[in-house]
């Protein structure tokens, strides 16, 4: 049993690096890469799934440990840092962007320098597939290998139309798919210094793939990512050397297990891990690499910002959780993660690029995430992970419709999406389940902000939940701005080609049924998947945050919510009425987008949506949010690491 | 069960009665402070019944849906509030409602709806936070989100937290759509955008929507009363008279405000929800 799991991961975490070298050796779109995809995908998938039940079967705690000796993996492991490093010094002296070339070095020969000389600290299991570990690795199985999946048949459009780009993608694929590769490999690791790898593997992977285009936006975007995402990794690199030559330990677990208040130089490494977590989750003052990752293909910005790279940051957020309760630490990681969750959710309202307002809506709930990891309580952490699950599919399917808009309409643009579901109304139903997904009452993403709500005001967390009130108002503006731009109906107009291929569809329909099915399934997985990760983490039981009576109240507002479209079509309500069109204070021009005007012209109608950057705008909002929060990490830092010494 | 059973059905009964009792009464009130004879007091009973007569005529066939989910759902809201449920849930579904409204408008294409439909979501951007602290601020209080339970507390609520209700009656303003606020839609002649929100909508149609806002003002002041509810009977008595008197202020602030900039209604409504609601939180937690 022990065996067969330790089997099944390394298999998930080698067997994409294998499916990116076929990729990689595939030049063109053909229907052996497909293939490649679809089998290869969907095995890793299974392997995923059938790890995943495995594990959260279990009963009490889990001790799945393993390679304790792992001398000839470590030499690897070596390697491949140095192989990292070479890449950005190389990339960055091509592009002459020096200073990654520091912060690289700075992150890597220091660590490798202990590893070498021997004050690593060795004998405890390198890899550890706990309760969190499975609803992890159940996240990035189902979540990334679709949008792996999608990416092959994207990316022949993708081509298509961008005839300027030259056509790289069998090297996009292999990125993605080593970048699967490498989330498995963090999200089972214990060593730190395994963690450490597989950690700026994804690093360097989302640099390559944002860079992807090779334009002076992409390479500037990159590096900037590359810069925010190596700061981390120095954070990170330095919390390693911490944790080995002053504590004495080299695992996440062993930390973890450290009770804080004993000794508070614990919380320095702490400290510095969640600081380098604020980075990859991409919280202000990081922001701005997430926002400018949207310049790649879509395929990698849903894979960044769904089921990967900003997840490892709340993932690391969510491992320290029990240290950080009543902590300094901890009240300055909820109070960025509060912050960032407000500020986005106003932030993205005033921009109307589709992927942008994801962008925005990304960082928002994931400061919401880290707010709730930060707490420390057990209910921040049940609405931290509920909120994962359900934000991963969620944004992951709206990043891959916008991506498919973008292929048939050439344009992404909230306010090109007028009237979308009479000229795509496939791909327009999908996008309102993604969205109501996303902010709508019995949908998933809502009920667990209400458990974050509840468990800020049992915390006693005041800011937090002004933070989350106020930041709820502004994010139901920008969603509901959008849906209604989607539902327009718009007379005489007519159904786009709706050229998505097969493909892509076998990625969006599972998504889109799985936001339904969880809609009504979540107190099933707060039973399987989170009540277990709760157990391990804070040793009790917690009841159940949204209990009884309410779950079937949600019920029955699912049902409604299915019940009132089929209900009318059933009863033809509306079929009879008279039709007309949109009033225009009598002045039509024979249809609703035009209007007569004082010379007798008939000139063009349209309503666009609201903005508001005159209040909001980027311009005015992003730099104060940045300085602002930056003002907090470096607080946080100074007053945690200056004070231990 | 049987109990909440009952509660409902009362609810759904005469709620549509009482809410347009409730608008009568505004409309008598009203004409009476500008010296007019007014309609007579079942008037918007009259109106509805026409319209339900009227052929309905519409811009496309998914705006109905839209309309009659809207209706759908508030009743639906009210019904959760009134057999005892979550107050957080009541909320949500509430806000939902409120959407539903907002794409019904979005979905005609008309000028005047978009707009209405845009300044109808800024409302609601006004008002969400207040109303979910309203559901704090009671849990703060007494301990639970659970109606139900909330109305056999040992004191009222309004004891620990009058900060609340003078938040909430701001933002009743609001969601009562009554000048100063009255930015989406509005009962006054003046508008420059026709009737914004509804513009588009007739019949049979309008009269659901006209239904559905009678629902609300009930379910409103429903939560009104529920700052003086407790376990004392006589408390029901308190609770009727503060909502008939905050009600009437509603009106007296409509006739006596001149429509503001919708920045304006923004900027004030979250400076009074920070300023009473969230000291009134700030205090709770610390006496806790």
């Amino acid at each position: 049993m022990t065996i067969s799991i330790l089997k099944a991961v390394s298999f998930l975490i080698l067997f994409p690096f294998v499916i990116a070298v076929l990729m990689f050796c595939i030049k063109n779109s053909s229907l052996l890469r497909n293939f490649v995809a679809i089998v290869g995908g969907f095995s890793v998938m299974a392997t995923a799934i059938m790890v995943g039940i495995r594990v959260l079967s279990m009963k009490g705690t889990t001790r799945n440990t393993y390679l304790t000796a792992t001398a000839p993996h470590d030499h690897i492991i070596m390697g491949g840092e140095l192989l990292l490093m070479a890449i950005v010094v190389f990339l960055s002296i091509k592009y002459k962007k020096y200073y990654a070339i520091l912060l690289s070095m700075v992150g890597t020969i220091p660590v490798l320098a202990m590893d070498l000389s021997g004050y690593a600290v060795e004998g405890a299991p390198h890899l550890r597939v706990d309760f969190l570990s499975a609803v992890m690795i159940l996240i990035v199985g189902i979540v990334g290998i679709l949008i792996c999946i999608y990416a092959v048949g994207y990316m022949k459009d993708y081509h298509n139309h961008h005839t300027e780009v030259e056509d790289r993608s069998n090297y996009f694929l292999a990125l993605l798919f080593v970048f699967v590769g490498a989330m498995f490999g963090l999200i089972v690791s214990d060593n730190l210094g395994w963690i450490y790898f597989f950690w700026e593997i994804t690093s360097v992977c989302s640099f390559l793939l944002i860079g992807y285009t090779r334009t002076e936006e992409a390479v500037n975007n990159s590096f900037r990512a590359l810069w925010m995402n190596l700061l981390g990794g120095c954070g990170f690199g330095a919390a390693l050397l911490v944790c080995n030559l002053v504590l004495g330990i080299s695992n996440l677990s062993q930390l973890t297990a450290l009770v804080p208040r004993q000794n508070m130089f614990v919380m320095v490494p702490v400290t510095l891990i969640a600081f380098a977590a604020l980075t990859k989750s991409a919280q202000f003052p990081f922001s701005r690499w997430l926002l400018g990752a949207m310049v790649a293909p879509t395929p990698s910005s849903a894979l960044l910002h769904s089921a990967t790279m900003v997840k490892i940051g709340v993932y690391m957020l969510i491992r320290l959780s029990p240290m950080l309760n009543g902590t300094f630490t901890g009240v300055m990681i909820t109070v960025i993660g509060g912050f960032t969750f407000f500020a986005a959710s106003l932030l993205a309202i005033t921009v109307s690029d589709g992927k942008k307002v994801l962008a925005y809506s990304t960082i928002s709930n994931l400061g919401l995430i880290t707010a709730c990891a930060g707490t420390g309580t057990t209910e921040g952490v049940w609405a931290a992970t509920m909120l994962i699950l359900f934000h991963a599919v969620s944004k992951s399917l709206l990043f891959q419709t916008v991506g498919d808009i973008e292929n048939c309409m050439h344009s992404r643009d909230i306010e090109d999406m007028h009237g979308l579901i009479i000229k795509l109304p496939k791909l327009a139903f999908i996008m309102i389940i993604g969205i109501c997904g996303m902010f709508m009452a019995p949908f998933g993403m809502l009920v667990s902000k209400w458990a974050a709500l509840k468990s800020f005001v049992d915390s006693n967390s005041v800011w937090l939940v002004l933070f989350l009130v106020f930041g709820s108002g502004s994010t139901l503006f920008y969603w509901a701005k959008w849906l209604g731009k989607i539902c327009t109906v718009i007379h005489q107009s007519y159904e786009l080609e709706d050229i998505t291929p097969k493909s892509e569809m076998i990625s969006l329909v599972p998504l889109t049924m799985m936001i339904i099915i969880m809609c009504f399934a979540f107190p099933k997985m707060s039973d399987i998947m989170v009540q277990p990760v709760l157990n391990e983490a804070f040793h009790k039981n917690i009841p159940n945050v949204i209990g009884g009576s309410d779950v079937i109240i949600m019920m029955i507002m699912v049902a409604m919510i299915f019940a009132i479209p089929i209900g009318s079509r059933i009863l033809a309500i509306g079929k009879k009425s008279k039709m007309t069109m949109s009033y225009v204070a009598g002045v039509n021009a024979g249809d609703d987008r035009n209007y007569i005007d004082s010379f007798g012209k008939a000139r063009p109608l349209y309503m666009s949506n609201w903005y508001m950057t005159e209040y909001f705008g980027e311009d005015k909002l992003l730099v104060p949010s940045i300085v602002i929060s930056a003002i907090i990490v470096i607080v946080m830092l100074i007053i945690v690491c200056g004070g231990a010494f | 069960m049987i109990m909440t059973v009952i509660k409902v059905v009362l609810y759904i009964l005469l709620a549509p009665i009482l809410g347009g009792l409730m608008e009568g009464v505004d409309r008598v009130v009203s004409a009476r402070m500008q010296r007019r004879q007014g309609p007579p007091l079942f008037q918007p009973f009259y109106d509805v019944y026409k319209l339900l007569a009227k052929q309905t005529t519409v811009v496309n066939s998914i705006q109905v849906l839209f309309v009659i989910a809207y209706t759908i759902f508030t009743i639906f809201t009210g019904a959760l509030f009134f057999g005892g449920g979550d107050m957080l849930l009541v909320f949500f579904a509430l806000s939902m409602s409120e959407v539903m409204m907002v794409l019904a408008a979005y979905s005609t294409n008309g000028p005047y709806s978009a707009l209405g439909a845009n300044r109808e979501l800024l409302q609601m951007m006004c008002y969400e936070p207040m109303i979910l602290l309203v559901a704090i601020g009671f849990y703060e209080a007494n301990g639970s989100f659970m109606v139900n339970d909330l109305i056999h507390a040992a004191n009222p609520a309004i004891i620990k937290i009058p900060g609340m209700l003078i938040g909430f009656l701001f933002i009743l303003t609001i969601k009562f759509r009554k000048s100063p606020f009255d930015m989406s839609t509005s009962h006054h002649a003046h508008q420059e955008m026709v009737k914004g929100l509804t513009s588009d909508i007739s019949g049979t149609n309008l009269a659901f929507y006209e239904i559905a806002e009678w629902y609300d003002e009930v379910l409103m002041m429903g939560i009104v009363a529920m700052f003086f509810i407790y376990n004392n009977p006589i408390s029901i008595v308190w609770a009727v008279i503060a909502c008939i008197i905050f009600y009437l202020m509603e009106t007296l602030i409509d006739n006596i405000f001149p429509r503001v900039k919708y920045m304006a209604m923004l900027v004030s409504s979250w400076v009074v929800i920070l300023v009473t609601a969230g000291t009134n939180l700030l205090i709770l937690s610390v006496i806790k």
